[in-house]
């Protein structure tokens, strides 16, 4: 998804496509207005993670960042409210690592096997990892949830990442990429007397490093922004994830919620992924655009 | 499709695709069968034994007022949830195509929020709109407006649409902005010199031209509402008040694991995966046509 269009080098005659003036004024201010409402949530949470908990339930709470970001993000990251999100912090990472590689390395395997062997049952299996991709976890949700309890893994890493790669997507794209690697590759290495993992680790798998590293992005993202299944799996608050946590950091009944302790943990939660977003920008939109086709 | 070039051996591949198909197994296959094999019993008030009931689950959910209008909600929330994400997409991404200074900056701001998980998202919105201390919902009340999404049932659902939507923004900018910049220049600049304005350019040319991409969000942000809005709902308004944002995924959670009714949870994941199934042939068929395109 990169930019196609080839913009001609010198400038078309005015008035035609491009807008000029006051047309391109209004054009920029449009821009300019979408980014800052949509930016707006974002902001606010981060000036609440600056100031103190009178600031807010005084409202209405400053727009301007506070001088408490230290005094809020350290308490956060020390003491939390029922575990110090520095521990759900490192939960996510793992499930989000685990994840990502996990799903990368089980698809690529077995999407080496149905490209380049003929084997029997190879339709079968074909078939019976693309039923995977018709059932998101929440549909199965239940008998999951007993399947994992069943193997006493509960509050374990094991519990939070294995039911989350047991679908096919990766698969198929890796699948489909191997399809475009042309076959005299395969050929030579055959005629050279390679054996199959060698091809695998020596021409498929240097070959298959953009996609992989696209595909990282996603699923590391798809991972670290999971919800209901962390908050089925852990029950012991240190194992949450620090996406799931959130919501147990707010009191039930009356007592009033601290705010800028909530909302400092809100933006830690947000900058792994936006930091992998917005570096990996390339990356991403390609394994975007790979993934849902 | 197939390779023409293939490796020998049949245990090698098999050993290939043994994790995924375990996994598979073990997280997908198992627990999906679990869901429609319980769909058709219900346990005993003591939970000892289990009756074959055999469609008794089914008929009793469509009896169920409750459920009818989860459907009616769901359906509800998708459609706003899709067009609150589409259209300030489209528009913004209209806008970013006629730039050609800045819509790579624009474009690197709006990705922002797609990296922010719909749970946390919930809560920045939650926060905004909060009756006590929101900044929204307070200069709302100072223009004379109570607003109170704890206790009305529009403005609950209007605030879980609100907060579903935004992250979603993102990604149909980033697929709208893709499908805009591979608009052949000619075709624009030939309907420019014959006089026709530039919305009438967008609405006779461009917008047919980009309706695969069009239609291909529709059916993926339809499949997004459905299930990853689950963290959205749960930290605003726990599907309240009155049920009134409980959409179907929301019932699977709050039957299955809060009201520990298996029988009917088990009955309504069934029910979903039917849905699921349709939607992705929808999608399918779909995808066919855009190869073709």
């Amino acid at each position: 998804m990169t930019n196609t269009r080839n913009h001609p080098t010198q400038a078309p005659p005015p008035g035609m496509v491009e807008k000029r003036g006051s047309s391109l004024w209004l054009s920029h201010v449009f821009m300019i207005l979408g980014v800052l409402l949509v930016f707006f949530p974002i902001w606010l949470a981060f000036v609440a993670s600056t100031v103190t908990q009178a600031d807010i339930t005084r409202p209405p709470m400053p727009l301007l960042p506070g001088a408490h970001f230290f005094e809020n993000y350290g308490k956060a990251l020390t003491a939390g409210v029922n575990v110090p999100v520095a521990t759900m912090l490192i939960n996510s990472l793992i499930m989000a690592i685990g994840i990502a590689v996990g799903k990368i390395v089980i698809s690529l395997l077995s999407a080496f096997a149905i490209v380049y062997f003929r084997f029997p049952g190879r339709t079968f299996f074909f078939w019976l990892i693309f039923l995977t991709l018709m059932l998101p976890v929440e549909v199965r949700i239940v008998p999951t949830y007993e399947v994992v309890a069943g193997f006493g893994l509960l509050n374990s890493y094991s519990g939070l990442i294995f039911p989350l790669i047991a679908s096919a997507t990766a698969t198929f794209l890796f699948r489909q990429f191997f399809m475009t690697i042309p076959d005299e590759l395969a050929e030579a290495a055959r005629v050279d007397g390679a054996r199959p993992m060698r091809f695998f680790f020596d021409i498929l798998l240097p070959m298959s490093r953009t996609n992989v590293a696209a595909l990282f992005v996603i699923l590391f993202i798809y991972g670290w922004n999971q919800y209901l299944w962390p908050l089925l799996v852990t029950t012991d608050p240190s194992m949450n994830t620090i996406v799931m946590g959130i919501k147990q950091m707010f009191p039930s009944g009356d007592d009033t919620a601290d705010w800028p302790v909530i909302m400092a943990t809100s933006i830690l939660a947000m900058i792994p992924p936006v930091i992998v977003v917005v570096s990996m920008q390339k990356l991403f939109i390609r394994g975007l655009v790979d993934s849902e086709k | 499709m197939d390779k023409r070039v293939t490796f020998k051996g049949w245990a090698l591949p098999l050993l290939l695709v043994f994790p995924q198909l375990l996994i598979s197994a073990v997280f997908f296959f198992y627990p999906a069968g679990q869901a429609i094999w319980q769909s058709l019993f219900i346990p005993d008030p003591f939970g000892l034994s289990t009756q074959f009931v055999g469609l008794g689950n089914f008929e009793f959910l469509f009896s169920d007022r409750f459920y009818r209008t989860s459907f009616l909600t769901t359906a509800i929330f998708s459609i706003l949830v899709t067009l609150a994400s589409l259209l300030p997409a489209l528009f913004l991404a209209v806008i970013a195509d006629r730039l050609i200074k800045g819509a790579g900056v624009y474009r690197t701001l709006l990705i922002w929020p797609y990296a922010v998980a719909p749970a946390i998202a919930g809560v920045l919105w939650l926060f905004m709109f909060n009756t006590r201390v929101g900044v929204v919902s307070w200069y709302l009340g100072q223009l004379g407006y109570d607003w109170n999404h704890v206790l009305n049932e529009h403005e609950a659902m209007g605030l879980v649409v609100l907060a579903s939507a935004w992250g979603r923004i993102s990604y149909n900018f980033l697929f709208f902005f893709a499908a805009l910049q591979a608009v052949p220049r000619s075709i624009i600049e030939a309907a420019a010199i014959d006089g026709a304005r530039f919305w009438r350019r967008f609405f006779t040319m461009v917008l047919p031209l980009i309706s695969p991409t069009l239609f291909f969000l529709l059916v993926v942000n339809i499949v997004y509402s459905f299930f990853e809005t689950f963290g959205v709902i749960h930290t605003i308004t726990s599907g309240g008040p009155q049920q009134a944002t409980t959409t179907l995924v929301y019932k699977i959670f709050s039957d299955g694991f809060v009201g520990q009714d298996l029988g009917s949870s088990a009955a309504q994941s069934v029910v979903l995966l039917i849905l699921v199934g349709v939607l992705t042939i929808v999608q399918f068929k779909f995808l066919e046509k855009r190869v073709h395109y």
